[in-house]
Parts: structure tokens; sequence; C-alpha cells
């Protein structure tokens, strides 16, 4: 990711669909993220939020149409470059994705190290951001011994260690409960303050409550509203 | 970086150990076969080189031989690629033969008359090498008048170079074989460990590591295994070279050949070729697995 201004998007679609084979997933979408936005993407399962996505994260490529992130157009790069670009990004999912083989001090590391790290520099980095998100008591424990709520702390300390500029999460707290979500939640607010653009994919209209930011609303594959938080929910309650 | 990715190696190695221990033993048995065939072909090499260097032709004369023995030798020194030729008087020849055989002395004390001929100890220049060579210079002294017959060791030299030959290809053809066989192997053991691990490899693949990152643990994890099975094999080459050898020092082959193991160039050659072979087969598996 390049360091565009401040003017420059840090997410632009154009016209982009996508298919899977016969199946088209998004349909001509078309819509600015800025730099340091608050972002939800709403809508029923099947919506094609977790689509979108992808195509964030280099995941997936446009079938028509024209991504860009902070002004670069992933398709238009040799494959070798994408893992930059990933590293620029951190990602969260509802099923967590940690290695269970690894302790959470190594999971976190991964990224790190994956992005050529200082060796000694590292475990003072991974420590910090794992009081950060309050689990520093944890650092040694492997994945499947903690709970949902602990592992997700895991995986957002995983997507902030890297200090990305976009954090991108699939129904976050899909598996958590309430409490549990709050609390991740309340981290990706605190790494939003400090300067991060943040996209969350959810269908949990729950969630979105109290948080401020903008809402695209994905209806079989198409954006049907872009909204701030605030109409959303007036709309909703009307 | 390097610790790290060794130490993931190893940990893979760990984790499917029993796997990695048969690959290894097959890599093993491959480089034992190879290096034992290699080591014979070596050896063959060098006792026909040993023969070259001494080479000696015995050219036994007839009576005219013996009769113009001074022109005799004339003739032979101008055949080219002579180096000396030196007269052996039949009663030498005699003395030098009971001598050999004092243990059965009896056998020759009996003789009415000396059975041997005269002869010449034809003695080669050393830079005549070549085996075609040497059979045609032994032609062409046949040919001189007065000389009955030509000795060189012809039949067992001869031999000696069918076996060395043989040897050669064997040692080609199970170098080929013990290549596919390790790689397969390799390979094998690589795509299984692959597929245990692709929850990870697509999870690093999300936080931005890189495909060097993602593949070098099991490059070295190949390698490990190519270092591993060469070492094992090259150890029990060694033990079966001392046995061997100990039992020829002390048997009839001692006379002619002086047996020797493997150079250290040869050593470090195989050890390298069988961790290119390994780090190769982790690339065949890693191509057909982790493409995106």
């Amino acid at each position: 990711m390049t360091d565009g201004d401040a003017e420059t998007p840090i997410i632009r679609l154009v016209h982009v669909q996508h298919a899977y084979g016969r199946h088209q997933a998004l349909t001509d979408l078309t819509f600015d993220i800025a730099k340091n936005e608050w972002v939800f993407i709403a809508g029923p399962s099947g919506a094609g939020k977790s689509t979108l996505l992808k195509l964030f994260y280099f995941g997936a490529q446009a079938t028509a149409g024209e991504v860009l992130i902070d002004g670069v157009n992933p398709a238009r790069l040799p494959p070798r470059r994408i893992p930059l670009l990933r590293r620029t990004c951190g990602m969260i999912f509802q099923d967590y994705k940690l290695i269970p083989g690894r302790s959470v001090s190594e999971n976190v590391a991964l990224v790190l190290e994956a992005a050529g790290y200082r060796r000694r520099l590292i475990p003072q980095k991974v420590r910090a951001v794992l009081r950060l998100v309050g689990m520093e008591a944890h650092a040694n424990s492997l994945p499947p011994q903690l709970s949902g709520g602990e592992q997700q702390r895991v995986a957002v300390a995983r997507a902030l260690v890297g200090d990305p500029k976009l954090i991108l999460a699939d129904e976050p707290t899909g598996s958590l409960d309430e409490v549990s979500a709050r609390a991740v939640l309340e981290l990706l607010r605190a790494a939003h303050i400090r300067g991060a653009t943040v996209v969350i994919a959810t269908h949990d209209k729950g969630l979105i409550r109290d948080t401020g930011g903008r809402v695209l609303i994905l209806d079989r594959g198409r954006l049907t509203r872009s909204v701030h938080v605030e109409k959303y929910y007036d709309r909703m309650a009307h | 970086m390097i610790a790290w990715h060794i130490r993931r190696a190893f940990e893979d190695l760990v984790a499917n150990r029993f796997i990695s221990a048969l690959t290894v033993v097959t890599i093993a048995l491959s480089i034992l076969m190879v290096s034992l065939a290699i080591l014979i072909a070596v050896n063959t090499d060098i006792a026909l080189q040993e023969w070259k260097q001494n080479t000696r032709i015995m050219a036994y004369l007839n009576a005219d031989g013996t009769a113009t023995a001074p022109e005799l030798v004339r003739s032979i020194l101008a055949v080219e690629g002579v180096d000396s030729a030196r007269f052996i008087p039949r009663e030498d020849a005699l003395a030098e033969l009971k001598a050999r055989m004092s243990h059965h002395a009896s056998l020759l004390e009996n003789l009415d008359e000396n059975p041997l001929p005269d002869a010449f100890e034809i003695r080669l220049r050393t830079d005549e090498d070549g085996w075609e060579r040497i059979e045609s210079l032994a032609g062409r002294l046949r040919s001189l008048p007065g000389i009955e017959e030509i000795e060189y060791g012809q039949q067992w030299v001869g031999a000696l170079r069918d076996v060395a030959h043989l040897l050669r290809v064997a040692s080609v053809g199970m170098t080929g074989l013990f290549f596919i066989a390790a790689l397969s192997i390799v390979a094998n053991t690589i795509r299984l460990v692959v597929y245990s691990r692709k929850e990870e490899v697509d999870i690093m693949r999300l936080v931005g590591a890189s495909e060097v990152f993602i593949r070098a643990p099991f490059y070295i994890s190949g390698s490990i295994q190519g270092l591993v099975g060469a070492a094992i094999g090259i150890a029990a080459l060694f033990a079966v070279f001392n046995a061997l050898a100990v039992r020829a020092a002390f048997g009839v082959m001692a006379e002619f050949i002086q047996f020797r193991f493997l150079s250290p160039w040869v050593l470090t050659a195989i050890i390298a070729a069988s961790m290119v072979v390994g780090a190769l087969g982790a690339h065949l598996s890693l191509r057909r697995k982790l493409s995106v």
C-alpha cells in the first residue's frame, strides 16, 4: 500500500462485479471508503459481505470493474507483491483463524516474522499488543485452551500488531457472547481512534448500534444503501 | 530468520516422525547402494591404474630368439612405447621360480632339464596409457622374429576392465534409480506435511507471508532428510567397507589391490547431491500443493 494523500480513499470500488462460476456474488458496486473511516458492511447472509471483504484483502479478484486499495489496483500487480499489500491490512475472522498448534504469542508474532521484523524487536511488540487486548497472561497458551472471546482478542492482537492502516473484520463477534463482542468492538474502536480505517462485515444489527460511522447495506450482491449509523437506526425505528 | 525456518522444519520432522524416518531410511539405503557401486568402481579403477603404472610385458623367446638376443633387444627398444628391456636367462628364471615356490621345492628338484625359456622383461613408458595402445604394442612385440609368446596378464586385466566398465554403467543406472526413488518419497512425505499444515499455510498467506517464507521450511525439511539419509548411508558403507577391507587385507587380493574408501570430495558430493534431491522432492510437492 502506498502512502497516498489524505484525500485518496483507502478503498475505491468502480463498477465492481464478482462471480463464482455462474453465481453473481457482487453486482456493479461503486463506492469509496475514506481514510480513518469506521464502516460496517451489513446485510443478510449470502448478501456478498464476505466476498466484498475478500476483494479488500486480495483473497479474490473482481471479475469486472476496478478495486483500488489506497490507490493501488491489486489486479495489476504481480502475485509476489500481494503479500506486501496484505501486511498493511489487519484481518479478523469469525472463526479466528489462529494456528491451533502455536501459542498465543507465536500466532501474534507470525505477522511480524512474515514481514521480516528484526527478531529481537518482535517479543516486546507482541507483549505490548497482548497487554493492549488483555491477553498477556495467556501468551504461552494454545488457542484451543482459550474461550471464544479470548481467541478473538488474540485475533485482534494479531490484526493490530503490524500497525495496519486498514483493519478488515468479517463477522468478528459472530460467535461471541455480548460481553466478549463488546470487548472486541472496543479494541477495534481504540485502533480506529489511533488512525486506522476499520471495515466490519456483520449481519448483527445490534452490533452497529452506538458505534457511529457509516453502514453499507448489501442485498444479493448489490449496494442498496450507504448511510450513517444514526440514520440507519432512525429508519429501522420508523 | 533462517534459524526460525530451520526450527519450523525440525518441528515438521518431529511432528511427522514416522514418515520422516521412513524417508530417511529409504534415502540411506539408496545412498548406500549408489555409494557402494561408486566405491567398487573407484577401487577397480585404482587397481587398473596401478597395474598400468607397473605394466611389464614378458616376451618369451624361442631358440632363434635366444641365439639373436643382442639384436632382438635393439628391435624391442625400437618399438614405440617401450622404456626398457631386461634379458632374463632361463637359469635365472628357474632359480626365481624355485625361490617363490620354496614350500613346493620338491616338485622342481626332480626336473631333468629347465623347462623355462629365456625371456625379456619389457617395461613400458609411463605415459603409455590406454588399454588399446598396450594391446597394439604387445601385438607389435609378438611379431618380432625370435619371440615365441607375449604375456602381460591380459586375462585378469581384461576381466577387471570389463568389471570396471560394468560397474560404471551400474552406478550410473543406480544413481538414476536412487534419484527417482528418493525424489518420489521425499515429495510424498512433504505432501503429507503440507496437507497437515494446510490451515496454517492459509493463515500465513492471510497475514502477508511471502511464498518464500511459507515454502522455506519445507525445502529445509527435504534437505535435512537428504542430509541425514546420506550420513546414515555413508556410515553404513564405511562399516561394510571396513569389514570387507579387513578381510581382503589378509586375503589373496591384498597382493593386487590396496582398497581405499571414497575421498572426502566424493563424500561431500554425495551428501550435497542427496540434499539437493531432498529439496527437489519438496519443490515437486509444493508446486502441486501450494499453488494459489
